[in-house]
């Protein structure tokens, strides 16, 4: 078998001691709720497209965000996945802009990132309940 | 020159510059959208479909529906590109990918100009 290595170097077989840093799960964060709000676009297509319709369709989008316990827990995850999306996205245009471009400062960023989309989640499930 | 015949510019700077402007058009779409439905607790039909009756409001709908048709292929073309490494996977999945925004595009000017 082809050795790639020298086998004396130090081999870390406990993978529960590796982690990824904060900025690496903000970003797969990003792409996770991107292709969540793809997909969620049905259900928002389909709201606006029935609310649209007529009163009465209008009466019954309403009344399923207002009684239907399922289209709340649609409307809270998809209104969550879009919170965050929108906050790392900003983040996303800060780092264009060289604003905090440092470890120090991408830590800090996606510190900021979990924060202020936490404190959206909970106020978008306020809304909807 | 990097170029790519399945990216959206074929290039990546432009991929990048659309995926911002894109990003930026969304974001404008729904701190309205949100702002519209948390100032209008009371909405009903007629406040609702007058709205999407006016003419700029089709307009910006429009404007945020062709943004997310481009922000999701960029987006979605990057995340298969990395993680789907089967070529025929790939394409194939890209290909469901083109067709649901095209799909989303044409329902997207049913929903605004009326079915």
């Amino acid at each position: 078998m082809y050795k790639a290595v020298n086998s004396k170097r130090p081999v870390n077989l406990d993978l529960t001691t590796i982690h990824f840093p904060l900025p690496a799960l903000t970003s797969i964060t990003h792409r996770i709720t991107g292709v969540i709000l793809f997909v969620g676009l049905i259900f928002a297509f389909w709201a606006l497209g029935k609310s649209l319709s007529s009163p009465a369709g209008f009466d019954a989008v309403s009344d399923a965000l207002a009684n239907n316990f399922l289209a709340k827990l649609i409307a809270w995850g998809l209104l969550s996945a879009l919170a965050f999306h929108f906050v790392a996205g900003i983040k996303h245009l800060l780092m264009d802009a060289d604003i905090g471009v440092t470890l120090e400062g991408g830590v800090k960023k996606a510190q900021i990132t979990v924060v202020v989309s936490a404190v959206l989640i909970i106020l978008a499930g306020v809304w909807v309940w | 020159m990097v170029t790519n015949i399945t990216s959206f510019g074929r290039s990546g700077l432009s991929d990048w510059l659309m995926q911002r402007v894109s990003a930026v058009i969304l974001a404008l779409y729904t701190v309205f959208i949100v702002a519209f439905l948390l100032f209008n607790p009371n909405l009903d039909y007629y406040a609702w479909s007058g709205l999407f009756s006016q003419t700029w409001m089709r307009i910006f709908s429009l404007l945020a529906f062709v943004a997310i048709a481009a922000h999701a292929w960029i987006g979605l073309w990057t995340v298969t590109t990395d993680y789907l490494k089967s070529t025929r996977l790939r394409v194939g999945a890209q290909a469901v990918i083109i067709l649901g925004i095209f799909v989303y595009l044409v329902w997207g000017i049913q929903i605004l100009w009326g079915a």
